[in-house]
């Protein structure tokens, strides 16, 4: 507690409730504009949402580096008989999904327009922003279920509203699916506040995740374990998992443009950043046990998502998939249980919210130009349309993840943290890094390559707006790729707070029943070997050994970037 | 005064009567019989929205004086009229909730009324009097006056729901709830009988004490049996009032027959009256019993929230939908009620909360909501099907928005005062350690959820009529304002519920710790 005073002592305001109040102001705002001046809706959003940028930019700036515990923290009472506070603060894992979230907004505002009933388009934009902004900095538990929930109704609408073909049955499905998710984490929430209640003696439910921290190793292992199932149910819908991730493709495909990047790029994120922040943090022991179940449909969902996405026939459609198999990676990489598979997958987070959202905004202009997402129908674009397959050649291949660009780094990373402690799962998962090259490339082919025929040869190339709106993103993908330092080492320590308390649990009950059956799981704690204070007393100097090859040739984020400017 | 006057004093036993503590009971009843004598005395007043403007005049007077009655009080409980009326926070807050239901309901049915042609003082006083009854129910402290509350809330409601003179289906509504209503109150009647037979006491404090001074001479030797069937048949009396699963069987064709704006009224002001009354009967007079009650209760609970859950995926009139969500946001209630019996003063509380907090977030919801479809469907009152809402943010887009936040709020999404009352419910039924109950209901609640996105996918996503010019909707103003303010409570509490914070607690700290 006395590190959190200190942290916030920094800074003598909170601008983290700001960052949620931002967009909610604009969103009264443009309610109170007149509905026929659509141009003014856009430029309020605009504003609105670029202020809100610039305030999370400006919390990066402020932000200190060091320090892995919460930041900025600023607290409220919600709901003083059961505990629920509006608690507010991030960390170095959050930060940059709270960036995403600041810079993704503008940008597919800016990007596209809604062509009809602009005030609720951007009303409904703006209290996503809110929402996501929210879920990524709440503190306490309650407050997270509030805004994993709420921002199911905007996206409701958004799909609903100004989607195509099937929008209905897909905002539905979508609504309903993630609803049902997370029914159960609701009561897993509740459970755990009100057993915490007990264990703590306090005279209120518990749901502030720091004072939860301390209690849940008093839990009952089946308490533990089924409160874990309730919330990793919620998450994996979110992500989307291998088997429930029907949802996704639906709502990509049928959501408007703005609503599959911010779709794409910050709400998947929620459930990833769930597992993160409350099923590891959490439950580290129960999340340790159960990793297989993660890593494999993790591994299934790569390689599921990139074979499917190499049969679609809709360019859409192919990168939602596309995002099953990315997911998987993000996914393994938390699994992994070691430092560089969590830094991993945090950077990994951001880099496919950048590309991804990149990747839907270029099929957006594509069928605003076109009217058709077919890939059979397109052909020759690069012609008509230079700018537009240049930018569509380097998302594509910051998606495949080439080095020197940022995809490259996390699935680096990931792979690695993966390897040394989920060594076969790795492997499979490999194949996924081939065939996303595979499907993207053989799409690219089909899209721009070849004859311009009808009316692709005419086919208008990116405005400048257009240009100007997708530079940020252009400008990241390459900048994060050539030097993500200052991002890991945000990352980092607060990955050592939460690796530090993984295995401050596992070591104690892991060695003999795991170790035969998984010689490579061992390994898991041994990333370890770079943060070794409490290694030597837990008799896993044998582990050690093991860490070192993997260890090795991976060093820290400093070196990884010199390593591929290498390659 | 000479030795035969007094004993003939105490023969009569008038019992003194706290008028002070009494203020909204009074100023309900006056008012009732003040409006029907007045509008007798001069017809200008008929017709003109006088009736409506004095109702909802009245209730927020009721309600205003309880703050005087809170001052009376001082936190403490009083059992007014010879222990005939408990008048605490508990009893309070209910009353509250009738009163803010009461004005919702009569600023609804002016337009109603004025619409159908069918404008007159006698609704409005048959409002009153039902409100009178529930607060009654919600405050009895003998079985007895339970049973005077429920009579007289339900016999004002049998009416109201036949009123619609032109419409069988109406007819049809009230002849029906009627007879299930006549045959479930004379239940609920014989039930007492059981339970005085059993106890030999009609009140609360009473049946308690009789329970555990069972087998003491003067008594049946089966007393414990003849308190069991009298608690299942009062049971069944409040299940039917609450339209608990199963005893729903009335609720779906009575709420579709009934003139709108009563079915709001029977779903915010029924409801909260006969909840509060079987909260009370049953965590106070019947808490030595709580093994033998609390699990039917949370068998009703599991079978309600599944039927109304499921069943309101297949209708196709709004009004139905209403009536099946109506059901299953009963058996959310009836969690709480399981989860505030239990023998822990804590859990007592949360599940005690939860039920109040419900209670007024679903009646200010529901009040709003039939206030919206009242709204929505046209003169005859005959067409309530989905299609009705087809285009509505197209007609009037003001009224599609808070329609769908009070959908939303019973979806349970977080940030509305819905949310927040499944939220409490569930956190009882998980302290109580009731975790499977609770997840059948959220399991369930997603499957009812469905029923609401239906309602919102017409509104907002089906625009069927092509190129036709849609005329827009006009709104009465009183109505808008009624759905306004239900709307705008709904956010608050769903955003600050902390402001009643106080009222709240105090009010389940009372109730819960009644016994």
């Amino acid at each position: 507690m006395t590190a959190l005073i200190a942290a916030s002592e920094g800074v003598g305001f909170a601008p983290l409730p700001w960052l949620v109040a931002m967009p909610l102001l604009t969103a009264l705002v443009i309610g109170l504009l007149p509905t026929s001046r659509s141009e003014y809706h856009r430029i309020v959003a605009l504003l609105g949402s670029t202020i809100t940028g610039a305030m999370s930019i400006f919390v990066l700036y402020e932000f200190e580096k060091t320090e892995g515990l919460y930041q900025f923290v600023s607290e409220r009472t919600l709901i003083q008989d059961l505990g629920i506070n509006w608690a507010f603060g991030i960390d170095g894992i959050s930060l940059f999904l709270v960036i995403l979230t600041g810079v993704l907004f503008p940008i597919a505002i800016a990007a596209i327009d809604p062509h009809h009933d602009s005030k609720p388009y951007f009303i409904w934009l703006m209290l996503l922003m809110a929402g996501s902004m929210g879920a990524f900095m709440a503190l306490d538990l309650m407050l997270f279920f509030f805004f994993f929930e709420i921002v199911l109704v905007p996206m409701y609408f958004l799909i609903g509203g100004w989607g195509h073909g099937n929008r209905v049955y897909a905002a539905m499905k979508f609504f309903l699916f993630t609803m049902a998710a997370s029914a159960l984490m609701l009561v897993g929430i509740l459970a755990l506040g009100f057993l915490s209640k007990d264990l703590a003696g306090s005279t209120t439910p518990i749901f502030d995740i720091r004072t939860l921290g301390e209690l849940t190793s008093g839990l009952t292992d089946l308490q533990q374990r089924l409160i874990f199932l309730s919330f990793a149910l919620a998450f994996a819908v979110k992500v989307p998992l291998f088997p429930l991730h029907t949802w996704l493709p639906d709502a990509h495909t049928e959501a408007p443009t703005a609503g599959s990047v911010i779709l794409a790029g910050v709400m998947l994120k929620l459930g990833t950043y769930g597992f993160i922040r409350f099923g590891l943090f959490l439950f580290p022991a129960v999340a340790h046990d159960l990793r297989w179940i993660f890593l494999t449909l993790g591994v299934v969902g790569i390689v599921y998502g990139a074979a499917v996405a190499t049969m679609q026939t809709d360019l859409k459609r192919l990168v939602a998939y596309s995002s099953v198999a990315h997911m998987g990676f993000i996914v393994i990489g938390i699994f992994a249980f070691n430092s560089q598979g969590l830094v991993g997958s945090v950077v990994q987070m951001v880099n496919h919210g950048l590309a991804t959202g990149a990747l839907f905004l270029l099929v957006g202009w594509i069928y605003e130009r076109r009217h058709t997402r077919e890939i059979s129908e397109l052909s020759g674009l690069q012609k008509p349309a230079p700018v537009l397959a240049g930018v569509f050649t380097l998302v594509m291949l910051a998606s495949i993840g080439l080095p020197g660009l940022n995809g490259f780094v996390g699935e680096f990373l990931i792979l690695l943290g993966a390897f040394s402690s989920a060594r076969w799962w790795t492997v499979v998962a490999v194949t996924g890094v081939i065939l996303a090259a595979l499907y993207l490339l053989w799409a690219y082919q089909r899209v721009f390559h070849g004859e311009a025929t009808g009316d692709n040869a005419t086919m208008p190339d990116l405005t400048v707006a257009e240009r100007l709106s997708i530079l940020p993103l252009l400008v990241l993908i390459v900048f994060l790729g050539v030097f993500p330092k200052p991002m890991i080492e945000r990352i980092e320590p607060s990955v050592d707070v939460l690796i530090n308390r993984i295995e401050a649990v596992t070591s104690i009950d892991e060695p003999e029943p795991e170790a035969p059956a998984h010689p490579a799981g061992a390994a898991d704690l041994t990333s370890a070997a770079e943060h070794a204070e409490e290694d030597a007393g837990h008799g896993d100097a044998d582990d050690a050994d093991h860490a070192d090859d993997g260890a090795a040739d991976n060093k820290e984020d400093g070196d990884t970037a010199d390593h591929e400017e290498g390659q | 005064m000479t030795p035969y006057l007094l004993a003939q004093t105490e023969s009569l036993a008038t019992p003194d009567i706290e008028w002070s503590l009494l203020w909204p009971l009074v100023i309900l009843s006056a008012g009732a019989i003040f409006l029907i004598t007045i509008t007798s005395i001069f017809p200008k007043t008929r017709g003109n929205g006088f009736s409506a403007a004095f109702t909802a005049a009245v209730a927020i007077a009721a309600g205003w004086s309880l703050w005087f009655v809170h001052r009376e009080l001082d936190g403490s409980r009083t059992l007014a009229v010879s222990g005939a009326i408990a008048v605490d926070a508990f009893t309070m807050f209910v009353t509250a909730i009738i009163c803010i239901a009461l004005v919702l309901v009569a600023l609804t049915l002016d337009d109603y009324l004025r619409r159908e042609g069918l404008d007159g003082p006698e609704w409005y006083v048959l409002l009153l009097i039902s409100a009178v009854g529930a607060i009654l129910l919600a405050s009895a402290e003998d079985l007895i006056v339970a049973f005077l509350g429920l009579e007289v809330m339900s016999i004002a409601v049998y009416v109201l729901a036949s009123m619609h003179m032109r419409r069988t289906s109406s007819q049809e509504a009230g002849f029906k709830y009627f007879i299930l209503g006549a045959l479930a109150s004379a239940l609920f009647l014989y039930g007492i009988a059981m339970v005085y037979g059993a106890t030999g006491s009609t009140t609360l404090t009473g049946i308690r004490e009789g329970y555990f001074a069972e087998g003491i001479a003067g008594r049946p030797a089966d007393s414990s049996s003849m308190i069991l069937v009298g608690l299942a048949l009062i049971l069944v009396g409040f299940a039917f009032k609450v339209s608990a699963a199963p005893f729903h069987f009335w609720t779906p064709d009575v709420y579709n027959g009934a003139p709108t704006p009563i079915v709001g009224f029977m779903a915010s002001v029924v409801k909260a009256g006969a909840f509060a009354g079987m909260l009370r009967v049953l965590i106070i007079g019947f808490a030595p019993m709580r093994d033998d009650w609390q699990l039917p209760v949370a068998a009703l609970a599991i079978l309600t929230i599944l039927l109304g859950s499921i069943l309101a995926v297949v209708q196709t009139d709004v009004k139905r939908m209403l009536a099946y969500s109506s059901i299953s946001h009963a058996g959310f209630i009836l969690i709480g009620v399981y989860s505030a019996g239990s023998s822990d003063l804590s859990e007592s509380i949360t599940g005690s909360t939860a039920v109040i907090f419900y209670l007024l977030a679903y009646a200010i919801v529901v009040a709003g909501t039939f206030a919206a479809v009242t709204a929505v469907t046209g003169v005859g009152d005959d067409d309530t099907s989905i299609e009705t809402f087809n285009g509505l943010s197209k007609r009037s887009p003001l009224l599609a928005g808070l329609m769908a936040v009070l959908l939303f709020a019973q979806a349970g999404v977080p940030f509305t005062s819905g949310f927040l009352a499944k939220m409490r419910v569930i956190g009882a039924a998980a302290d109580t350690g009731a975790y499977a109950l609770a997840g059948i209901a959220m399991l369930a609640s997603a499957i009812g959820a469905y029923l609401y996105l239906r309602i919102v996918v017409s509104m907002f996503m089906q625009d069927d009529e092509e190129g036709e010019e849609v005329a827009a909707l006009e709104v009465p103003p009183a109505l808008l304002f009624a759905i306004g303010i239900a709307v705008v409570a709904t956010l608050v509490l769903g955003i600050a519920p902390d402001l009643i914070k106080t009222s709240l607690t105090d009010a389940a700290e009372m109730v819960a710790s009644g016994s």
